[in-house]
């Protein structure tokens, strides 16, 4: 068996920013529907190479923000700037060229799909052999196919789902729906992903191999990682940065252990041990 | 025991990727196709051929038309009927236009009409979905067959309004009109019901057939993953109605020969719908499973009773089938609503572990 171990296999993502300079930047960004305000003036940036968390009681507009990111929402005020391009409104598709990706909160995989389908589907962006060659199935449209394929088969080694490659998501327990989930964001080979929650529902064990996995891409792969999690443990250990939200507005930013300690961040969200 | 996987190792993705990666498969599609290109046409006379395998062929062609738009992209549709109409009527006028053109080459063309008619009422599928979409695409088939009524030029001004199928000969030999021969049209039909499915399996298996799978499943996931909604869905009506499209140029030159407006009403949507429904959405396989139970059922309740002596009248047989197709419709989408292809499926897989429960 030839069979390589992951670490060697992956390649970093160049995107012309070195690590730790500013990969993305929100700049006072507001969004409101109708009279509710999700998001007010907030600003912070994320650095390359880093695991960025976003944390704040329910309904704090942690995942407005997210969506707000990756052109989801179009923000009433502020700007977003991404490898230096500064943007307000864009098209999801655009963003996810432009080297953004992410998972839900819910499971969004495509449940009629395999696992190995779903993950493919992710590299979609970066196929582009036209209808012409596909209906023949030969030549470019088949190397293409299998030059894809290659890569897709990586995350899958990297993420230990070999065994559910040809199951229909639909049929997984949560747990591993949320792995292919990340697979499929992998595949589209970000330089920023951003994770909604990536360990919502997920029992001890099922947390720790995700953490792992979590730390492995942004070692390994060198991405840029925001995550959006309520379990404290997991945030504190994982992330070099914490931003907390409450009401759609900024109340902290800082390294794990400075907010932790943040009189405003224990009153809003995290209360006092008992 | 004859249907096993086991000792089949790929050794390479592009082996894996082969049409057909199980060895049986391709001997099961070498049986039918040669059943459908020699034993068939060895045996079967001029009914057989005019009442059963010429429709079941066009009829799966508009199944699986109507299969990519609704089972793979996830669009709901009620105008097939109309769009085989289009297909139909352009492939009149420029067998019409130009007499010298080649019948393959106008088949092909009038696709690209239907294909462009049905991308405009495609549209509405970037702001609507599921059944309010299906009543967007329901003003296209009325519309359309008015069309075909009022627009004179359609039908060349006949005083009978309907379009009348020219002799057209390829290479020297009739292929449609009064003067074709049914073996020749039936060779025809399956020569580009073959090329048409080829195409549809490579194209459904591959990038495009992800993107759509995945509009379907879950649009706004789709999204984010970086694909271009309004190109995928419209993409799905351009492909999807080329098809119908040429299906309708069949049906009318190659089995009708003959065809009046009304011809390409909704009854013949709900047909086509009822043969990619039963036969499974989101398959190719189900296309002709289903349209062989939806037209063929109906030709042998009429000649199998009558092959045992049993006297019958037509009267009966068309009650008869219209009972038998109803509850047959009904009992399969309560027993397997992805149709006909899912039991195939599930057969396979039972074979393949057999005689194991697991």
């Amino acid at each position: 068996m030839n069979h390589q171990p992951a670490t060697t296999q992956f390649a970093t993502q160049d995107d012309g920013i070195a690590k730790g300079d500013v990969l993305l930047k929100v700049d006072n960004v507001s969004l409101a529907f109708g009279g509710v305000k999700a998001i007010t003036n907030i600003s912070f940036d994320v650095r390359k190479g880093e695991i960025r968390a976003i944390i704040g009681p329910n309904g704090a507009g942690k995942t407005s923000m997210l969506n707000v990111i990756n052109g989801f929402y179009t923000p009433q005020e502020g700007t977003i700037t991404f490898r230096g391009n500064e943007r307000r409104a864009m098209k999801p598709h655009h963003a996810v060229r432009q080297g953004i990706a992410r998972t839900f909160q819910n499971v969004a995989l495509f449940k009629g799909m395999t696992t190995l389908e779903n993950i493919m589907a992710g590299r979609s962006v970066h196929m582009t052999r036209n209808i012409g060659w596909q209906m023949l199935w030969r030549g470019p449209a088949l190397a293409e196919e299998i030059e894809h394929r290659e890569k897709v088969e990586e995350i899958i080694d990297f993420l230990e789902i070999e065994h559910i490659r040809r199951t229909p998501v639909g049929k997984l327990p949560y747990g591993l729906q949320k792995r292919v989930e990340l697979g499929r964001a992998l595949a589209m080979e970000p330089s920023l992903l951003l994770l909604d929650e990536p360990m919502a529902g997920m029992n001890l064990e099922e947390k720790e191999d995700m953490s792992r996995f979590i730390i492995d891409v942004n070692q390994q792969r060198g991405t840029t990682i925001a995550l959006i999690e309520h379990d404290m443990g997991v945030v504190m250990d994982l992330s070099d940065r914490v931003v907390v939200l409450d009401y759609g507005k900024k109340i902290a930013d800082g390294t794990p252990d400075a907010v932790k300690s943040d009189q405003a961040v224990i009153d809003a969200y995290l209360g006092v041990a008992h | 025991m004859l249907y096993r996987v086991a000792g089949q190792f790929k050794t390479s993705y592009k082996a894996d990727y082969a049409l057909f990666p199980v060895r049986q498969d391709a001997w099961l599609l070498t049986f039918i196709l040669l059943l459908a290109f020699v034993v068939f046409p060895m045996t079967a006379n001029e009914f057989t051929f005019r009442a059963l395998l010429i429709p079941v062929l066009i009829y799966s062609l508009a199944a699986l038309g109507l299969n990519i738009l609704t089972g793979y992209a996830g669009q709901l549709s009620l105008g097939t009927g109309a769009f085989m109409g289009v297909g139909a009527y352009a492939c009149y006028k420029l067998v019409t236009i130009f007499p010298e053109m080649n019948i393959v080459v106008a088949i092909a063309l009038s696709g690209f009409f239907s294909a462009t008619v049905g991308m405009a009422f495609g549209l509405p599928s970037l702001r609507i979905k599921g059944f309010y979409l299906a009543i967007a695409t329901l003003a296209a088939q009325f519309f359309l067959v008015w069309l075909f009524q009022k627009w004179a030029w359609l039908y060349n001004y006949n005083a009978s309004g309907a379009i009348q199928v020219p002799n057209i000969s390829m290479f020297g030999v009739p292929v449609a009109g009064p003067n074709a021969k049914a073996i020749t049209q039936y060779y025809f039909v399956l020569g580009i019901v073959c090329v048409v499915t080829f195409f549809a399996i490579n194209i459904t298996r591959g990038r495009i057939g992800r993107i759509w799978k995945a509009v379907r499943d879950m649009d706004i996931a789709a999204e984010l993953v970086g694909i271009n909604l309004m190109k995928a869905k419209l993409l799905a009506f351009f492909v999807s109605s080329y098809i119908v499209g040429v299906a309708g140029a069949l049906f009318v030159f190659l089995w009708r020969g003959a065809a009046e407006a009304e011809l390409f009403d909704i009854q013949l949507s709900f047909r086509v719908l009822f043969i990619a429904i039963i036969g499974g959405l989101g398959s190719i396989l189900g296309n002709f499973l289903g349209a062989i139970l939806i037209v063929a059922l109906p030709v042998l309740l009429g000649v199998v009773p009558r092959m045992f002596g049993l006297p019958i009248s037509s009267a009966m047989v068309e009650h008869l089938n219209i009972m038998i197709i109803g509850a047959l419709i009904i009992t399969f989408l309560i027993l397997e609503p992805h149709g006909l292809a899912r039991y195939w499926q599930i057969i396979r897989e039972k074979l393949i572990i057999w005689p194991f429960p697991h």
